[in-house]
C-alpha cells in the first residue's frame, strides 16, 4: 500500500473510533440532562456515570490524535483548513473546552449543579454539529483560493441545504449510537428499568437516522456530483450498512442480544463511513488538496508509520486492561465494587 | 493591531495558561506515587490518604490541562498556518508521539482513579501510577523537543532563496542541540513546582494551627524531595545558560544586558537600562559571574549584543524575567534547604512560623518562575519563530477576526480559573484529612 493510503486509512480509522466513542459520550450528556428535566435521572444516571467516568479523557485523545496525525501526514491541510476555519474551529474548541472541564467539575467536584449539567448536555449536541461541518467543507465550494490567500465563505455554508442535512445526520446519529450502547450497558448491569428507557430512546432515534442519511445522499448528489458517482460505484457498502441497521433494530425490538445489536450498529456506521471516505479519495479538500499533493515527505511519513505501530503495541494492551476493568467486569458494571 | 499581534497574544495567553495546568499535570503524579508507595511500604494510612486527596484535586486540574492543551494543538494550525506548512513535516513526529503519551496517561489515570479498592495487594494499584508518570512526563519531553527545535532547528536543510526545506531527518530534528538542556530544565522545574505547591498547602494548614501529623508528614515529604529537585533545577538551568552562550548568544546577551563581547564578563542583577546610551544604572554587578555561567571559567568569552545585527535583538525587558526566575530558583533552594536542615539536624524549630510562611510563598513564586522562564525563552527568540529560518511576522495567519477569538478565549480562561478554584475549595473544605482519617479503619501509627 502506498504511504498516503496507509496514512489516510490510519487517520480515518481513528476518526471512526472518535465517532463511536464520542457519540456515546455526547449522547449520554444529552440523555443525562433530558432525564434530569423529566425527573427520570435516578433511572439512568448511574449507568451513564459508571461508564463515562473512567473513559472521558480517552475520548478526547482520539480527537487530538486525529488532528495531530492529519497535520503530520498531510501538512498542507493545516494551511488550508487552518486559515479558513479560524472562527468555526474556534467555536468548536470553545465548546469542547467547556464540555471537558465541566464534565470533570460535575463528576469529580463536590456536587452536580444544574448549570453544569445543562452545559454538558447542550455542548454534546453542538460539538458534533460543528465538527461535522468540516466534512461538508471538504466537499468543496466553501473554501476558495485567490491571489490574496484563502477565503472561507461562511454564508454559503449556512445557506446550503446539504450542510444542514449533514448537521442533522450528525445529531441523530449521536443520539442513536449512544442510546444503543447504553442499552447494552444497562442490560449488562441488569438494570431493567434503565435498559427499557434507553431502548425506547434507541428505537426512537433509529428512524430519523435513516431519513437523515437519505437526505445526505440527496445533498451530495446535488452539491458534488463527482463524489456522488464514486459513491454509487461502491453502492454495495451502503446497502450493507442498511442491512446492518435492519439487524440492529430488529434485535433491539425483540429485546435480544443487545451486545450483538450494538456491534451491528457499529458495522452500520463503519460501512457508511468507510464508503463515504473511500469515495471521497483522493481529495482532502475538493478541489485543492489531494492525499498525494499534501503528503508529507516520505522520511517523515515512514517515521510516523513506525511510531504508530510502536504506539499501538503499547496502547492495545492498555486499552484491553481498561475495558476489562470497566466494561467487561460484571461486578463493576453492576456497581458492586468501586 | 494586526493579525500577527493578535495571534501572538492569543498564543502567548493560551500557552501561558496551559503551562500552569500542564506543570501540575507533570509534577503532581510523581508526588502522588511517592506518597502511596511510601505509605504502602511503611503501612502508614496517612500517606495513603495523602495520595488519595492529591489525586482528587489532580483530576480537576488535569481536566483544565487537557482542554487547554487541545486548544493549543488546534491553534497551532489555525494561528500559525505558514509555520505548520513550512516545518509541519519536520516536527510532526514528536507531536504524534506526544498523543501516544497522552493516551497512555489517560488510560492509566482512569484505571488509577477507579481501582483504589479493587486489588487485593495494594502494590498493584501503586504500579498503575507509574504509567501515569511516564505518560505525562514523556508528553512534556516530546513537546519540549518541538520548542527546542524552534530554538535551534536541526535535521533539515533550509534554502533561504526558495523558502523550501529538504533533507528532513525527524530524529535529528527531535534531538536538536537545545533538546537535552531544555528537557532537563523543564522536567525538573515542573516537579519542583509541584513539590512547593503541595508543600505550600501543608504549610498553610500548619500555620492555621492545625497540627495533625498528616500535614507534618506531607511537608517533610514534599520539602525533602523539593530540595533535591531545586538543586537539579539549578544545575539544569546552568547547563541551559552554557547552551545559550554557544547556540543562542543573542538570547543570553539580551537577558544579561551584555553589549561588549568580552572575557571576565560580570553578571548584572536588576538595574535600569538607559535605552539611548545602553548604560546600566543601579544594578548589582557580580564580577566574572556571566563568564562562569556561560563557560564555567572566568576567562570565557561571552558574545555581546553589539556583535549582533540590531534588527535581530530580542526585546531587552527579558533581563528582568531572567533575573526573577534565577532569584526564585535560589529562594526555593534556601527555603527547602533550611527546612530540611532544621528537621535532620534537629536544630531550631522545625515548624518555625517564618519558614512555614516562606514555604507558602514559595508555591506561587515557583509558578511565577515557570511563567517568567517561558516568556524569557520565547520572547528571547524574537524576532524569530524558528531561529534563522522564519520570522514571527511571516508565520501568522492572514485570517481576520483573531481579535474576536482572543476575547472569547480570554473569557473562557478566566471562567475556567474561577470555577476550578471554586470547585477545588468546595471539594476540600468540608472534607478535612482529620475527618477522613477518623473514618478509615486502619490503625494509625504515630510518627
Ligand atoms: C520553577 C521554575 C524555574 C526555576 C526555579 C528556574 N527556572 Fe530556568 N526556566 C524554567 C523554569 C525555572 C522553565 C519554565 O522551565 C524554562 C522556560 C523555557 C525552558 O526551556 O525552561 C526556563 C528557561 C531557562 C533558560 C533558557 C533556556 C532556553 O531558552 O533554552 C535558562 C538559561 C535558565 N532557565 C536558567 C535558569 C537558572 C540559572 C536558574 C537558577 C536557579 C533557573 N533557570 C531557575
Ligand atoms: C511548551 C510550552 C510553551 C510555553 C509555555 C510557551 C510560552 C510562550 C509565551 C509566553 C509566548 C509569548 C511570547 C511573546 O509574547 O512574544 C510564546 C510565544 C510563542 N510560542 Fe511558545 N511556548 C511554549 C512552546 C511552544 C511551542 C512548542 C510552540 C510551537 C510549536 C510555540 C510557539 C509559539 C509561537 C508561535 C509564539 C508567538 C511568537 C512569539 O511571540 O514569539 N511555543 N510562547
Ligand atoms: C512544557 C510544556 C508543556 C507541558 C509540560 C505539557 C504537558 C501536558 C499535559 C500533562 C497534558 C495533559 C495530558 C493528558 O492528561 O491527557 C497536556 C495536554 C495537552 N497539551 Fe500540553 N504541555 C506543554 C505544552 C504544550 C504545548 C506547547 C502544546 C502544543 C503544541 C501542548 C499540547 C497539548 C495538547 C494537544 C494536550 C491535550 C491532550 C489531550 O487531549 O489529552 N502542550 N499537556
Amino acid at each position: 500500500m502506498s504511504l498516503e493510503l496507509i496514512g489516510i486509512t490510519v487517520l480515518w480509522t481513528f476518526l471512526f473510533g472518535y465517532l463511536i466513542i464520542a457519540s456515546i459520550d455526547f449522547g449520554a450528556g444529552f440523555f443525562s440532562y433530558y432525564s434530569m428535566l423529566t425527573q427520570k435521572e435516578h433511572i439512568i444516571n448511574q449507568i451513564i456515570d459508571r461508564y463515562l467516568s473512567p473513559v472521558w479523557e480517552v475520548t478526547n485523545v482520539f480527537l487530538v490524535f486525529f488532528f495531530v496525525g492529519l497535520v503530520g501526514f498531510f501538512p498542507d491541510t493545516a494551511y488550508y483548513y487552518g486559515t479558513a476555519l479560524l472562527i468555526p474551529g474556534g467555536v468548536a474548541l470553545l465548546l469542547l473546552s467547556i464540555r471537558g472541564s465541566f464534565y470533570a467539575f460535575a463528576n469529580y467536584g463536590a456536587r452536580k449543579s444544574r448549570i453544569y449539567m445543562f452545559l454538558y448536555g447542550l455542548t454534546g449536541l453542538f460539538i458534533p454539529a460543528s465538527l461535522s461541518t468540516v466534512l461538508t467543507i471538504s466537499e468543496g465550494g466553501f473554501i476558495e483560493k485567490t491571489n490574496q490567500g484563502i477565503h472561507f465563505h461562511a454564508d454559503r455554508l449556512f445557506t446550503s441545504p446539504y450542510s444542514w442535512s449533514v448537521v442533522f445526520l450528525a445529531l441523530v446519529s449521536v443520539l442513536y449510537i449512544s442510546a444503543s450502547f447504553l442499552t447494552y450497558y444497562a442490560d449488562k448491569a441488569q438494570d431493567t428499568k434503565a435498559r427499557e428507557l434507553l431502548r425506547t430512546y434507541a428505537l426512537w432515534w433509529s428512524g430519523p437516522t435513516i431519513l437523515a442519511s437519505l437526505l445526505v445522499f440527496w445533498g451530495i448528489s446535488r452539491h458534488n456530483p463527482a463524489h456522488f458517482h464514486s459513491m454509487l460505484n461502491i453502492s454495495w457498502m451502503f446497502v450493507a450498512s442498511f442491512l446492518c441497521f435492519l439487524v440492529a433494530v430488529f434485535l433491539m425490538w425483540k429485546k435480544r442480544a443487545f451486545g450483538v445489536a450494538f456491534i451491528f450498529v457499529m458495522f452500520q456506521f463503519a460501512f457508511a463511513f468507510y464508503g463515504y471516505g473511500y469515495a471521497h479519495l483522493p481529495y482532502l479538500l475538493y478541489p485543492y488538496v489531494t492525499i498525494q499533493s499534501a503528503l508529507t515527505n516520505s522520511t517523515m511519513g515512514w517515521a510516523l508509520v513506525i511510531a504508530f505501530i510502536a504506539g499501538l503495541l503499547l496502547l492495545i494492551p492498555s486499552l484491553y486492561l481498561l475495558m476489562r476493568l470497566f466494561l467487561f467486569n460484571a461486578k463493576y458494571v453492576r456497581g458492586q465494587s468501586k | 493591531m494586526d493579525s500577527v499581534m493578535w495571534s501572538r497574544l492569543l498564543t502567548a495567553e493560551t500557552l501561558g495558561f496551559h503551562i500552569i495546568w500542564a506543570t501540575i499535570g507533570v509534577g503532581v503524579p510523581v508526588f502522588i506515587s511517592l506518597a502511596e508507595g511510601w505509605g504502602i511500604y511503611k503501612k502508614d494510612p496517612h500517606y495513603i490518604l495523602m495520595a488519595k486527596r492529591w489525586t482528587r484535586g489532580f483530576v480537576i486540574t488535569v481536566a483544565v490541562g487537557v482542554v487547554t492543551g487541545t486548544c493549543i494543538g488546534l491553534m497551532l494550525s489555525m494561528l500559525w498556518p505558514q509555520f505548520m506548512k513550512l516545518v509541519g513535516n519536520v516536527i510532526s513526529l514528536p507531536l504524534f508521539l506526544e498523543t501516544f503519551a497522552f493516551f497512555f496517561e489517560a488510560i492509566f489515570l482512569g484505571i488509577y482513579l477507579y481501582t483504589w479498592d479493587r486489588f487485593k495487594n495494594p502494590v498493584y494499584h501503586w504500579l498503575t501510577s507509574i504509567p501515569v508518570i511516564l505518560g505525562s512526563t514523556l508528553s512534556a519531553v516530546f513537546i519540549t523537543t518541538v520548542n527546542a527545535f524552534m530554538n535551534t532547528p536541526a535535521g533539515v536543510k533550509y534554502n533561504p532563496v526558495t523558502g523550501k526545506i529538504s533533507d528532513i531527518d525527524p530524529i535529528a530534528a527531535m534531538f536538536n542541540p537545545s533538546t537535552p538542556s531544555q528537557v532537563a530544565h523543564v522536567v525538573s522545574s515542573a516537579y519542583l513546582t509541584c513539590g512547593f505547591l503541595l508543600g505550600g498547602i501543608a504549610a498553610y494548614h500548619l500555620l492555621k494551627n492545625r497540627n495533625h501529623d498528616y500535614y507534618k508528614k506531607a511537608l517533610r515529604l514534599t520539602m525533602s524531595v523539593g530540595f533535591i529537585l531545586a538543586i537539579l533545577t539549578l544545575v539544569a538551568g546552568d547547563i541551559s545558560g552554557k547552551f545559550l552562550a554557544k547556540h543562542q548568544p543573542a538570547k543570553l546577551a539580551a537577558a544579561e544586558w551584555h553589549f561588549e563581547t568580552q572575557t571576565k564578563a560580570p553578571l548584572i542583577f536588576g538595574g535600569v537600562l538607559d535605552e539611548e546610551t545602553l548604560e546600566v544604572k543601579y544594578g548589582i554587578r557580580i564580577p566574572y559571574a556571566l563568564s562562569i555561567l556561560a563557560h564555567n571559567t572566568p576567562h570565557g568569552k561571552v558574545i555581546g549584543l553589539n556583535d549582533i545585527p540590531k534588527d535581530q535583538w530580542p526585546p531587552l525587558y527579558i533581563h528582568y524575567l531572567f533575573d526573577m526566575m534565577v532569584a526564585i530558583g535560589f529562594y526555593l533552594i534556601i527555603v527547602s534547604g533550611l527546612f530540611v536542615w532544621n528537621w535532620i539536624r534537629k536544630r531550631g524549630n522545625e515548624w518555625n512560623k517564618w519558614i512555614l510562611r516562606a514555604i507558602v510563598l514559595g508555591a506561587p513564586l515557583s509558578f511565577v518562575a515557570i511563567e517568567t522562564g517561558w516568556i524569557y525563552a520565547e520572547v528571547g527568540r524574537q524576532p524569530w519563530i524558528i531561529t534563522g529560518m522564519m520570522r514571527v511576522k511571516d508565520a501568522a495567519t492572514t485570517a481576520q477576526h483573531v481579535d474576536t477569538m482572543f476575547v472569547l478565549f480570554t473569557t473562557l480562561y478566566i471562567a475556567l480559573t474561577l470555577i476550578s478554584i471554586a470547585v477545588l475549595i468546595r471539594l476540600f473544605r468540608n472534607k478535612t484529612p482529620e475527618n477522613e482519617l477518623h473514618h478509615m479503619q486502619f490503625p494509625v501509627r504515630e510518627g
